[in-house]
């Protein structure tokens, strides 16, 4: 019965934009670039697939609270972690709150996660940890960013990594900033936002974390350092007196400084590779900086595999234009919204939660047939209400038949159509991750939620197939 | 299924029309309601519309103005039906129609169907968002899904679709209100640009804004109207559940044409369609769906619309003609029209007006449409009295 972090998943956006993109130089292969939330992805998506890799294998009706934390979401009112339960597919009943508006609400959640485990108000408490942030076509800030996600499950019992220490600073600084009704991150110049700003804070709370627990950094087999940016991390890590071995790679020119979800992301790589006993340090900035010091257990090594960074990391594809990445990110919105908005009925969004949200559908008790939507009489015997709701995000899905659409506004044509197969049940629904050729009928996919459309200045949230990843499966795709 | 005795035979036509179908951009909705309404007028001998006609059918799906469109057009103080059924719509309008006069409760029925698509301001499809879980909602998107499977268990490819392409192209330059009026090669069919695969540009019908209009009358008074009146020998609309998710669907035909056919054969008393029948208008709004129907019609087993194909039987001098004025790929779909402009073709066909694309003598003529996801058949059955 050891209390602490008991399962991690993470979420790293197939799409890459080479950086050299930006400048409209030819992309090279090896060259740097960056982790990006295509069309139909933002930090909910990425924040619930990184969910459901937290939860593989664990029992879903146990979790009792979900935080959420990110800079990203969409709505300035309206909650982004009861989206998430319900994605989910959560329990009613489950204690939902979101942290925002400093990079550092990840590790503050995941502290204010542990603080409810610790009383004793909460058993389960699910961390998530994402953002895709914007920063103005062409400035330096755009090849910085990246975007991806981060999950914890913080326990009471069966912990993988124990929170020994912790330690804080708070500290008012206008050094990045995004402001009411724009779009993207800005930061003061660059040497004062680092001389002033993030290495004298990170080392500040590093320095009491050192203090509270009475170690040294020596003692920590690898440090998990939140950076604006490569120049940065080396900085701190040369003032921190850390070793290379011990640095979890920041991994600038690969994914990019992925915000909120950044420092938990560097959590979750150093979770990955950890033996029994090996001693973690976390550092967050953001307006302040905070610090956490955690110790693996035994029970690390018998957590099944999870998705985490690493497993995302090798699984890209590069986006084909700067321009595609425009339309993706909704920066070029002459070429890329359709015609009238209709806006989507309230109601109807309201109606459907469970089946566009949490994807159930229903067995009908009388024949056993799966169907999805929730319908009133049975597709396959007529009989009716008499059903049974059931999850099916869970499930893997195949191909029944296809189409490839040219017409569907998306940044790089064609979307791909599929009627999808889910023990019995069919639904109509778009396939990523897969190139039309690999598309086959037949073909084993799991369900990733995803960003399907925008009407009404509102995003749209649904499922879409994604192909069963195989274990030679790290190549492009 | 409908009682046979209470249809067959019990409606004639008596007059058709049609606008010219395109980009009528200078065109209002009741502009082409007028010129189809008032060319059946004529073809019927009907000078005095208010006092023979009784009741008002009208099939439409884009109009903004629903069903006083028609009677402000026209000017009728008559009863007036709007009726909507996706590509069935005008069909299903016709059927009504035949309704109302076998119900006798009226002698003389005016039939409209028009649509105006291009006032929409694209010129593709709509891509349609009305669901939050919704999928681009293009036609062609829906109509491909049969693509894959059919291909795959029948051995068909784009070649034998572009042959059917070829063959609405040409008749479409021989029908005198048709849009597209242009051959086409195979080589055209494979350079142009994929919509939704397999379908290209020459896969899809036009988008066009168009109108036809049809007068139906009691049998036994047709005569009075003219010296050729057309019967109608069936007329059905069947419609299921979303094949999207009918767990027993194979994606190899598309089941409302098949359960169409059956209903409509009953009704008209066929039971060899192939060698009955000696003209068809099918629903081509993609090169496939003409393909599927050819089948699902019993026009040809299942799976062998490619050698059928091959041997030209569906075209203009082949056994049995399909789309003999072009079809859905020349003349555009602008839904509610679309069945009654078929009905037009097949009147013409029957009473031998076709000129120049004529078919040899036809004792019956079919016409089809299928619609929505698709969720909705129409198909009408006419013949010489
Ligand atoms: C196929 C389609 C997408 C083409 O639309 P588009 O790309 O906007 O084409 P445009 O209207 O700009 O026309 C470009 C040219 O192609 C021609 N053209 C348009 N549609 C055509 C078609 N279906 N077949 C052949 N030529 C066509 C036009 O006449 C025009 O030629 P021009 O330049 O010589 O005048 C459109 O016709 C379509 O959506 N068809 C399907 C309609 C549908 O879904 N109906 C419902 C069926 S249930």
């Amino acid at each position: 019965m050891t209390l602490g972090i008991r399962s991690y998943g993470a979420y790293v956006p197939r799409t890459r934009l080479p950086l050299a993109l930006i400048g409209g130089r030819p992309a090279k292969d090896g060259g740097p670039e960056k982790a990006v939330a295509w069309n139909d992805e933002d930090a909910v998506t990425m924040a619930v697939t990184a969910g459901v890799h937290c939860l593989a294998g664990l029992d879903r009706a146990q979790v009792d609270a979900v935080y959420f934390a990110s800079t990203t979401y969409a709505f300035r009112e309206k909650q982004a972690a009861a989206l998430v339960a319900r994605a989910l597919d959560l329990p009613r009943q489950v204690r939902t709150a979101d942290f925002a508006g400093s990079l550092r609400a990840g590790t503050t959640a995941l502290r204010a996660a542990f603080d409810a485990v610790t009383a004793g108000s909460a058993r389960n408490v699910l961390v998530l940890a994402s953002d895709a942030r914007m920063a103005a076509p062409g400035s330096p800030l755009e090849a910085n960013f990246g975007d991806g996600a981060a999950a914890f499950l913080v326990s009471d019992s069966d912990a993988i990594a124990t929170l020994d220490a912790q330690h804080a600073v708070a500290d008012e600084i206008v050094d990045v900033w995004r402001s009411e009704g724009d779009p993207f991150v800005h930061s003061w110049e660059d040497r004062f936002v680092v001389q002033e700003g993030y290495t004298p804070r990170i080392t500040e709370a590093v320095e009491g974390l050192l203090a509270a627990c009475g170690r040294t950094v020596g003692d920590f087999a690898k440090l998990a350092l939140y950076a604006p940016d490569a120049r940065s991390h080396a900085t701190a890590a040369r003032q921190l007196q850390a070793s290379a071995e011990q640095l979890v790679p920041p991994l600038f020119g690969r994914l990019g400084n992925t915000g909120t979800a950044f420092a938990p992301m560097q959590l979750v790589l150093a979770l990955e590779g950890a033996l029994p006993g090996d001693r973690i340090l976390v550092a967050s900035y953001g307006d302040g900086a905070e610090a956490l010091a955690f110790q693996a257990t035994e029970a690390i090594e018998k957590l099944e595999p999870r998705r985490g960074v690493s497993w995302h990391l090798p699984r890209r594809r590069a986006a084909g234009s700067y321009d595609a990445y425009l339309k993706a990110r909704s920066l070029n919105p002459r070429e890329w919204e359709t015609g009238g908005d209709p806006g989507l009925s309230a109601t109807i969004h309201f109606r459907e939660r469970d089946d566009d949200l949490s994807l159930r559908g229903q067995q009908c008790r009388a024949c056993s047939a799966i169907q999805f939507p929730a319908q009133r009489v049975c597709e396959t015997c007529f009989a009716k209400d008499d059903f049974e709701s059931v999850r099916l995000s869970d499930r893997i899905g195949r191909l029944v038949t296809f189409t490839f659409d040219f017409f569907f506004p998306t940044p790089e044509p064609p979307t791909i159509v599929t009627v999808t197969e889910v023990d019995g049940a069919r639904i109509h629904l778009q396939l990523v991750n897969c190139k039309p050729e690999d598309t086959k009928i037949g073909l084993p996919v799991e369900f990733v939620f995803r960003r399907i459309h925008q009407s009404g200045g509102r995003p749209n949230y649904f499922w879409k197939g994604s192909p069963v990843p195989s274990v030679t499966d790290p190549q492009e795709a | 299924m409908a009682n046979p005795e209470n249809i067959r035979d019990k409606v004639a036509i008596v007059g058709v029309g049609a606008c010219k179908f395109g980009e009528n951009w200078d065109q209002s909705p009741s502009d082409m309601i007028v010129d189809a309404a008032y060319e059946a007028y004529a073809d019927a001998g009907i000078e005095k519309p208010q006092e023979q006609i009784d009741a008002v059918f009208t099939g439409t799906i884009y109009s903004q103005k629903g069903p006083h469109e028609c009677s402000d057009a026209l000017k009728l103080w008559k009863p007036v039906t709007l009726v909507s059924n996706y590509c069935a719509t005008g069909t299903d309008a016709f059927r009504c129609g035949v309704m109302s006069i076998v119900a006798g409760l009226y002698d003389t029925v005016l039939v409209v169907g028009y649509d105006k698509p291009k006032d929409r301001g694209v010129s593709g499809p709509s891509v349609m968002l009305d669901g939050v879980r919704d999928l681009p909602k293009t036609p062609a998107g829906w109509f491909s899904l049969c693509a894959a499977t059919y291909f795959e268990k029948y051995g068909a490819s784009r070649e034998d679709l572009a042959k059917i392409a070829i063959k609405n192209h040409h008749n479409g330059c021989l029908a005198p209100k048709s849009f597209l009026k242009r051959e086409i090669t195979v080589e055209d069919y494979f350079k142009a640009r994929i919509i939704s695969w397999p379908f290209g540009l020459y896969d899809s019908a036009a988008q066009t804004d168009g109108a036809a209009a049809a007068i139906i009358t009691r049998a036994d008074l047709a005569r009075s109207y003219r010296d050729d009146p057309v019967l109608v020998k069936a007329v059905t609309v069947q419609a299921g559940p979303n094949p999207q998710k009918d767990p027993s669907n194979d994606f190899l035909s598309w089941k409302p044409t098949a359960q169409a056919a059956k209903d409509a054969y009953h009704m008209a008393g066929i039971t060899d369609p192939r060698a009955e029948i000696g003209v068809a208008q099918v629903h081509d709004c993609f090169s496939l769906t003409e393909l599927l129907t050819y089948e699902d019609l019993g026009f040809c087993e299942k799976g062998s619309a490619k050698d059928h194909i091959a041997d030209g039987v569906f075209e203009l001098s082949g056994e049995l003609p399909v789309n003999t004025d072009g079809g859905l790929k020349t003349f555009g779909h602008p839904t509610g029209a679309t069945g009654v402009r078929m009905i037009y073709e097949n009147t013409l066909q029957l009473q031998g007006r076709a000129e120049n694309r004529q078919v040899a003598d036809p004792k019956l003529a079919l016409s089809h449409n299928i619609g929505g996801h698709p969720t909705a058949c129409g198909i009408a059955i006419l013949g010489n009295a």
